[in-house]
Parts: C-alpha cells; structure tokens; sequence
C-alpha cells in the first residue's frame, strides 16, 4: 500500500488543485487494469512471476505454476521487477507501475542508477536496487530493452476536448511565449524517443505521465546533468501538465515503434542523459 | 538531626567519590599498551595491501562512506535508539579527515575509542571490539587510509538525544562496559581457530549484530553471537552459535564460508544488512580466512533457545499455504527446499525460523536482491509482495513457512505485519 500511496503522492505534486483531474486520473487507472488484465491472460504462455489474481484466489486453490520460470536465465534474475512491472515488463496490471519493455537501454540503466543513489525518489525501487552494480544494472537494462511485448489499446479516460486540444498543442508545437518545448522535439515525430536514452511517450498510463512531470517539477526525480526535462517540467503548470498526461496516454502505438537514430534530432535543450558514460566493468557499486 | 545531617553529607561524598572513580576509570587510558613492534619485513606496499584488507574487513566503508560518495569523505547515517550519529570523515584531509593524526593517534581511537585530544569516541564505533587488534595491524590500516585521497567534506555532528548528546556520560559508560584489550591466542586452539576467532571479535566486529546489547547499547546484554534485533534498523541478526534450528548447527564449515564470500550459500542467503556487509566486507575474506571464521564459529556451543510458543491454528496454517501455493511455490518449491543458491531454502532457512519473524516479514514485504559479488554478481532477488498482500495474508503466509517441512517457530500476527511496513 504505501507504494500506491507514494505514486499517488507523486501524481498530487502534478496534479495539485484539481479535483476534476484528479478524478479523471482514477478512472484512466480502472480503464488501464481493466485492459492489462485482459492482455495479462491472453499472453500466459510466457514466464511469469506475477501472482494469479486475487479473483482466482478466491475461486479456489489454483495449480502451482512451477516449472515456468527457470533459475539463472535473465527472466528468472528480474523476477524481482516483474513482480509489479509485469511480465516481461509490459506494465503493472494497477494502471501506475510503467512498461519497460522496448524502452532504450541506456534510459533504463540511468533510471536504475538514479533510484539506487537516490536521485529519483521511490523508496521500493531505492531498496530492490542497493546491492546492485552498474553493469549488472545495465544487463537488466538491456534485458527489458530487447523484449517487445504488445502494446494496450490506449486507454481513453474522462477528458474534456479542450484538455485534449491543450495536450495536443504542447505535444506538437510547445508554447514559443513560454519557452516551452514541443515533446516532439526531442521525443521524436512518432513520440518514439531517440537514441540513446530519450523515452518514448506513448504506451504509459495517464497517471504515471503526470506523477512523473510532477516529480520533476517537485525534485523528487532527477536525472543527469544539465537536466534538460527538469528545466521544462518547470515551465509547465499543473494544467499543463494534466492536459499533456491525458492527450500522451490517449493516443495508440504505432508498429514498429523504436526509438529514432542517435543525433538524427538538434536538440533545444541540452541533455545530460544523452552524453551519459556507460558502466565500466569493475566500476563503482 | 545532626547526626541525620552527617549520614546525608557522607552519602554525597561517597556517591561524588564514587562517580568521580567511575569516572577516572571510563577515561584512562589502556593500563598495559602492548610494546610497539612494526612487522620489520613488512615493505610500505605490503603494509598498506594490508591495510586496505583489514579495512575490508572491518568493513570501514559502511558506515565511512556514502552510497556513491567519495570513499571514506563520512556522512553515512547510523540510526540507533538513541538517535542518529553519521560517521566521519576518514580521508587523509588534514583539516576535515584524519589526514594530521599520527600513528599513536589512530592507536588511541581504536584500542581506547578516543579522539587525538581525548574526546571519548560513542561506541556506534566498534572500538569495543577494535581494541583487540594488535599494535601492528593498526598501523596497516592506517598506512592504509593515509593513501584514501582527501575529502574536504566536513563531518556532520551527530543528531542525539538528550542526555545521549552529553559525550561526558561516555565515561561511566566506559568504566561499566569498556576494559581495553590486548589480544591472546588461546594456545589449546588450532591456528586457524584463533585466526577466525579474531577476525570475528576484532575487526570484524560481528557481535556488534549478533549479540544482543542492553538498554544502554552496549553488547553485554545476551549470550555472546546469540542472535539480537539490529538496533535501528528493524532487522534480526540471527545466532551464530550452534544451536541447530536457530543457529549454525547444521551449517558446513563450507556454507559459511559460501555465504560470506558469494552472499548466498545451499543453505541460505544473505539478506537485509547483512547483504551490505557481504558485498563491503566478507566477499573479500581471503579463502583461508573465510574457513578460519567457518572453524571458529563451528566450535560455539548452542545458546540456549527461545520457546517457540503456541501451535499457530490450522485455519492460519491453511490460509498460509494457500497463499504458499499462489506467490511461492514457483521459486521456493512444494518441499520449501528452493533451488540451488537461485533459489534458498525455507526448509531450516535462520531468517525464517528465527526467535524474531521480522527478516521473514520483511522479505515478503519489500523483497530483496542477494549481494552482488565476484563470486555471484548477478544474484536472483526476491520480488515484494507488500503491494498486493495483506498485513493478514502475510502473517498467515509467514507463519505456515515457519511452521511446515519440519520448521517450528512462534506464529506472526497481522500487527507484526503492519509495523514492519514502511520500516
């Protein structure tokens, strides 16, 4: 529970003040289970860790999965993540825990050293991650990078069109008056991110848009220096924030969908997480 | 009255004389310091390899070096029930580290627990086990963090409580708890043994975990590496003794040496702070060092073994292994035997069957990876289940693991569960 209550704490520093958004926000999570849940059991084929169901639980004593996961491969080794990031790191069925899978390397692997030393504050992720070294760190990285799970249909909560029309906006062209960048320019035409450590944006939960922002905004998440998505997310209000959220997880992911070439983008901000060194082998812990 | 007035003017007096000597014994020095004797054959390069291995050992880091900081700039924070100290900087920085202090200096803080000038060191610094390192193994190690590169962060001052803050009281303290040492080999014992004997009094300092301290925190307060709650930080440490449920009776000098080195071992894996300390300290014991601990700890006899208290209920029993089946089964088995080091045991597991159902709640809870070491670095890890279980379901579950496959331990009840939340 306090997971939950740290997520939800998180999305409130996006989402300060605005009941309607709020509630908007939790029917997108019940929409966005309703929808992993569906896709979880249609995939059971491949190895799991995450447990059955609380409805199956209660319908009776379900058969003992073992067998399906075998100690020392990869998928074995990230049990740990998949527990809540979903099989092959799809997604958590909840609408909050974000997908992994098919994100660049190199983004994860800085996320992962980012919770370990406390530079993105998520107390769970903080405690898995401790006794971890950086190449193992990027093994697992890699490991999520390469799996290609299918995408959920968007999920299409409560919102009203002008919100829409405002993520819309933001998106493609940014606001010039303020200095706000489009998310394009960076993200890529396709939103599909750019080599090698810029995300893509589309496939994630409404919430977890918005919790992100927020953190930023709030320094409960940080990444490497200059931190160019620190300097923007202060440029957005709260507004802004819960209309780019709502238009981002409204929209589908288009096949295939990588991330752009390395360089093949000028960016306007600098970005630290773009020059980021990868591990050295026997390096820091 | 007046000779009412006399008794009460004597009982001031004795009792003033009387903290005044309790005070002049906390605060001398070592009555015996052993001769001064450098290793003549011993190069400077040797002397500081060393040096760096007893630091290994003693596990300096931990407490002297932030996660991603500069190695020994200080500022880690130690919680304890007295309050929070935060452990200093040991750089060679003259001004900010110990980068001025002589040889006598380093002596002093770690065979007597003082500043150059004095000041009484709090016991959070293990000098109470330290004070069993000999002269020239001292002076190793401080070869050793002379060649740490200077940090010029300055130490935090601790954050205690009143009247814990008053460093003065460290002296009564002392003179109840505190006798510097000079180490000796027990002469009846195989090399070895001694050797593993030191290593877990002196630098290794496993009883300040493993033995139980008292209300005012110092390690007299049970049998000796019998098993205790860490103070401040909510876990078990479980016996190190030979006691065969909640010890290290049916433990091989092999797994003992497994786990300390490798973090995971057939019996079981390092968990909680102990994964720290593996992959701080004990990854690097040399092979012949981690058996002379196996061989030392082997020799303790069983500490004597909590009852384990009422039969849990079978409805309790019965919910446990429903949920056994749901969450676990897949990795830990049917039999609770697990699979290989991937994998541990429950069956015979310390952590699960422990006085204390703490470690056993705790990894359900948050979940955990083992060390990650040369011998093991990419280790299997437990996923945590405290966001999709209940304080309820978990109790169950930890009390059927601690009740099934021959496992026999005291039930856990949902408010055991609920308070180790968030710890």
């Amino acid at each position: 529970m306090h997971t939950l209550l740290l997520a939800l704490a998180c999305q409130s520093a996006a989402l300060t003040q605005h009941a309607a958004a709020q509630s908007n926000a939790f029917s997108a999570v019940s929409a966005m289970s309703d929808t992993n849940a569906a896709n979880a059991s249609s995939a059971s084929a491949a190895p799991a860790i995450a447990p059955v169901t609380a409805t199956t639980a209660a319908a009776g004593d379900p058969a003992p999965s073992s067998g399906s996961l075998r100690p020392n491969t990869m998928a074995a080794r990230v049990a740990a993540c998949t527990a809540c990031h979903g099989e092959q790191g799809r997604a958590g069925a909840d609408g909050y825990y974000p997908r992994l899978a098919g994100k660049p390397q190199d983004y994860l692997y800085q996320q992962l050293l980012h919770f370990r030393d406390g530079d993105r504050i998520y107390r769970p992720m903080t405690h898995l991650l401790a006794p971890l070294p950086d190449a193992y760190l990027y093994e697992i990285a890699g490991y999520f990078a390469a799996q290609h799970a299918p995408y959920p249909a968007p999920a299409r909560g409560p919102a009203s069109s002008s919100l829409l029309e405002r993520g819309r906006m933001l998106t493609q062209q940014g606001d010039p008056a303020r200095d706000v960048p489009a998310c394009v320019a960076c993200h890529g035409a396709r939103l599909s991110g750019l080599a090698p450590a810029i995300p893509g944006l589309l496939g994630l939960p409404r919430d977890y848009i918005g919790a992100q922002i927020g953190s930023w905004r709030g320094d409960l998440r940080r990444a490497a220096e200059p931190d160019c998505m620190a300097e923007v997310s202060k440029r957005l209000t709260p507004e802004d924030v819960a209309a780019v959220a709502a238009w981002l997880s409204s929209l589908p992911v288009p096949e295939p969908y990588a991330p752009e070439a390395a360089a093949s983008l000028t960016l306007p901000l600098a970005c630290g997480s773009q020059t980021f060194p990868m591990p050295v082998a026997g390096g820091a812990q | 009255m007046k000779r009412l007035l006399l008794v009460g003017v004597a009982v001031i007096v004795l009792a003033g004389a009387g903290l005044a000597a309790m005070y002049t014994v906390g605060i001398r020095d070592d009555a015996a310091p052993p001769a001064y004797s450098k290793v003549a054959s011993d190069p400077p390069e040797a002397r500081i390899e060393r040096g760096r291995y007893l630091a290994r050992l003693g596990n300096c880091a931990a407490c002297h070096t932030v996660a991603g900081g500069q190695p020994y700039a200080g500022g880690t924070a130690i919680p304890t029930s007295f309050g929070t100290l935060y452990g200093p900087n040991i750089s060679s920085d003259p001004e900010h580290g110990i980068g001025s202090w002589t040889e006598d200096d380093f002596w002093q803080a770690l065979h007597n627990g003082k500043a150059p000038d004095g000041t009484l060191l709090y016991p959070a610094f293990p000098f109470t086990e330290y004070t069993r390192m000999p002269r020239d193994d001292v002076d190793a190690l401080f070869a050793f963090l002379r060649t740490v590169p200077a940090s010029d962060q300055a130490s935090r001052p601790h954050d205690l409580a009143y009247p814990y803050d008053q460093r003065v009281l460290l002296a009564f303290w002392r003179a109840l708890y505190f006798k510097a040492e000079t180490w000796v080999a027990d002469a009846t014992q195989s090399l070895p043994w001694n050797r593993g004997r030191y290593l877990v009094e002196g630098p290794g300092h496993c009883a300040a975990c493993h033995t139980a301290r008292n209300s005012l925190g110092a390690s007299v307060g049970g049998a000796p590496l019998g098993g205790a709650m860490i103070d401040g930080l909510g876990w078990y440490a479980p016996p190190l003794t030979g006691d065969t449920a909640t010890g290290l009776g049916q433990w091989s000098h092999a797994d003992i040496a497994a786990i300390l080195t490798s973090g995971v071992s057939a019996r079981g894996a390092a968990a909680g702070p102990m994964v720290e300390v593996v992959t701080g300290s004990t990854q690097y014991l040399t092979a012949e060092d981690a058996d002379a601990i196996a061989q030392y700890l082997k020799s303790l006899p069983a500490s004597a073994r909590p009852s384990t208290g009422a039969r849990p209920s079978q409805a309790t029993m019965d919910i446990g292994a429903q949920r056994y089946r749901q969450y676990c089964v897949q990795c830990h088995q049917a039999n609770g035997e697990g699979s290989g080091t991937a994998w541990p045991p429950l069956a015979g597991n310390l952590s699960v069957t422990a006085p204390s159902p703490i470690n056993a709640v705790r990894m359900v809870l948050d979940g955990g990876y083992a060390a990650s070491t040369a011998a093991n670095p990419r280790p299997h890890g437990m996923p945590p289940y405290g966001q999709v279980l209940n304080d309820n379901d978990i109790a169950a579950l930890t009390t059927y693991i601690r009740n099934s496959w021959g496992n026999e331990a005291s039930a856990v009840t949902s408010l055991e569960v609920k308070r180790a939340r968030g710890q």
